[in-house]
């Protein structure tokens, strides 16, 4: 059968895709930064620069190069893992986002658990019980975790369950006394802190994260709620919902053994895009808390115009998007036989 | 007809916020027989196959009695309900396109039903899904078994249907429109395996439809239902003869072979219809 060699021509063609959609990619990273408003000579030279030094900085960066060419040589830099120094830090670019990437990839990973356990099991219970009041306290909950602005929840719930309760950590990563203790080998506390035998410091860092990521993950379950109730409703509707029910199974075993595995796919996607913003970092949540991660360090960047830094993070945002979306492409084809 | 299965009795069925009734005092008794009900969309047919399961989400559903064999219906609890439907009375649904789990094999859905009502094994329920996929004229039921539905014809995907709801052996099946889905050329073969299985293991059946000349064929009885009532019972053989207008109406509106070419006849619509009492 020519089944395998279909499926190695798929892949083919999906790795070439990938590249396309990474090309294109690049090239809006740098006609942006190109587009942008600010200045990246100023930025290194300072304001009081003689228009020597100027000019001087100016060639040297190879801005006098017509567009394409300077294209060519930012791919070209690109692609053997130079981004260029971050004018804030005097850092290569890569070095900085490595260094905060895994602060918030930790945060991120522990909202998206907490938002899709959440917003899963929420959403089937409103669609389960619907128009009664499970249904009904569903909607408030999630509207509420929709609207209320994070910054004010996150000050709020500082004050009550940090302040007031002493339940939890509170800004930062870990408390003051632990900082420096273990040493920054893997950038995520909770795994540098286990390789180093310390457990206080474990369970230090993982007091300061829960807060933030249950916020974080109470926010964004309200969107992951609302799909999961609409997809699991678009199910019970469906004929073999009704087939199993004659098979004499309940409704709990029809929905759980039926149903939700025909929302599966549906929910990586929306879960998967939902893990993907949490990633390109959230700004408020990380000043709130004073987490030092990729959101403060791309605001932070944008701000004082330091291009290299910003086209790089946005490229870095970019590419965890192609990443999830292959994921998800991937998982399509374990969970639904008809996409094989 | 030695021994009635089902006996129904003034049964009122009303969907949740509805002003009328969808069934308004239907009766009726099914032996080991196989009882059609007849009517167009909208009279209650498939709302009275569904309310024997207790399968109406939000309705209500009265009567005076409603006795299944030994069992008063509208007496048993959700969970005992769970132990009838399956094993004791199935239905088999109209497409086999939405009505199969698009992501599960086909012979595990088959399985399921099996393994739902009895101790065994896998293993044992597995040998039973085969032998039973085999009895609906399925070749090669061991490749079928792990073939999902997509991958299979829409007859195919019928046979499957009957194998799921007569493998536990119930005493009743409904058939809700089985082969209304059906591309013509197949139909005869799913109701000739559908009719053999049944004559066979002496199960009831109620085969829903708004087809006459399938009801005629493969019926002993006819219930001909109008607006939620029955309008009339007779012999399938007795057909030609009915005597309610309606049931007369129905017939005349329908082409025949080879017939005159005259525009079909309307069906006209009497309101005395609906008040009309048994």
């Amino acid at each position: 059968m020519s089944l395998p060699r279909l499926r190695l021509a798929g892949a083919a063609g999906q790795l070439g895709s990938i590249a396309v959609t990474l090309l294109g990619l690049l090239m809006l990273t740098f006609f942006i930064g190109r587009l942008m408003p600010a200045d990246p000579v100023r930025a290194i030279v300072g304001e009081d620069a003689t228009r020597e030094t100027y000019e001087q900085v100016y060639t040297s960066l190879g801005l006098d190069r017509p567009l394409y060419e300077q294209f060519v040589y930012y791919l070209g830099d690109v692609l053997t893992g130079d981004f260029g120094t971050s004018i804030r830090t005097g850092q290569p670019v890569i070095e900085d986002i490595l260094h905060v990437m895994p602060a918030t990839i930790e945060l991120a990973t522990f909202a998206i658990f907490i938002g899709a356990t959440l917003g899963v099991s929420m959403g089937v219970l409103a669609a389960v019980n619907k128009d009664r009041w499970p249904d009904h306290v569903v909607r408030v909950l999630s509207l509420f975790g929709h609207s209320m602005p994070i910054f004010w929840t996150g000050m709020i719930a500082l004050i009550v369950f940090y302040a007031h309760l002493g339940l939890v950590g509170g800004s930062g990563r870990m408390d003051q006394f632990y900082i420096g203790l273990v040493d920054d080998r893997t950038g995520f506390l909770l795994v540098d802190s286990l390789l180093a035998g310390e457990m206080d410091v474990f369970w230090s860092a993982l007091n300061h994260l829960i807060l933030p990521a249950a916020l974080l993950g109470y926010s964004s379950s309200a969107y992951i709620t609302r799909m999961t109730r609409s997809f699991m409703l678009d199910q019970l509707g469906q004929e073999y919902v009704t087939t199993a029910r004659v098979k004499g199974l309940s409704r709990h075993q029809t929905i759980w053994l039926h149903a939700f595995g025909n929302i599966r796919v549906q929910l990586v996607t929306i879960i998967a895009l939902a893990y993907g913003s949490l990633l390109e970092g959230a700004v408020l949540i990380e000043t709130v808390f004073a987490w030092p991660g990729f959101g403060q360090y791309l605001t932070s960047n944008l701000i004082i115009g330091d291009m290299n830094a910003v086209m790089t993070c946005v490229l870095i945002v970019g590419v965890i998007f192609i990443g999830l979306n292959l994921l998800s492409d991937i998982l399509y084809r374990i969970f639904d036989p008809r996409t094989r | 007809m030695e021994k009635t299965i089902l006996d129904v009795r003034n049964l009122r069925i009303r969907y949740g916020g509805s002003p009328v009734e969808a069934v308004r005092g239907v009766s009726f008794t099914l032996g080991r027989e196989r009882l059609g009900i007849v009517g167009e969309s909208g009279s209650g047919k498939s709302t009275v196959g569904r309310a024997m399961l207790r399968l109406l989400p939000g309705a209500t559903i009265t009567a005076d009695m409603l006795r299944f064999e030994e069992t008063d219906l509208l007496a048993l609890s959700e969970k005992e309900m769970l132990k009838v439907r399956g094993r004791r009375m199935s239905m088999i649904l109209q497409d086999p396109k939405f009505s199969l789990n698009p992501i599960r094999r086909v012979g595990d859905q088959v399985a399921e039903t099996y393994l739902r009502h009895f101790q065994c094994s896998r293993r044992e329920a597995h040998d039973k899904a085969v032998a039973m996929l085999e009895a609906v004229k399925i070749r090669d039921p061991e490749r079928v078994f792990r073939q999902y539905p997509h991958e299979i014809s829409g007859g195919m995907g019928q046979r499957v249907m009957i194998a799921m709801m007569l493998l536990a052996d119930p005493d009743l099946v409904i058939a809700d429109e089985p082969t209304s889905a059906l591309d013509v050329t197949v139909r005869l073969q799913v109701l000739n395996i559908l009719d053999g299985l049944v004559r066979d293991r002496g199960i009831g059946l109620i085969m829903i439809s708004h087809d006459l000349n399938l009801v005629r064929n493969f019926c002993d009885r006819v219930l001909i239902m109008y607006a939620g009532k029955v309008v009339e019972t007779l012999k399938a053989s007795d057909l030609d003869h009915a005597q309610h207008p309606y049931t007369q109406g129905l017939l005349a509106a329908q082409p025949r072979i080879g017939g005159t070419r005259q525009p079909l006849a309307v069906l006209d619509r009497k309101p005395e219809w609906l008040e009309e009492s048994l």
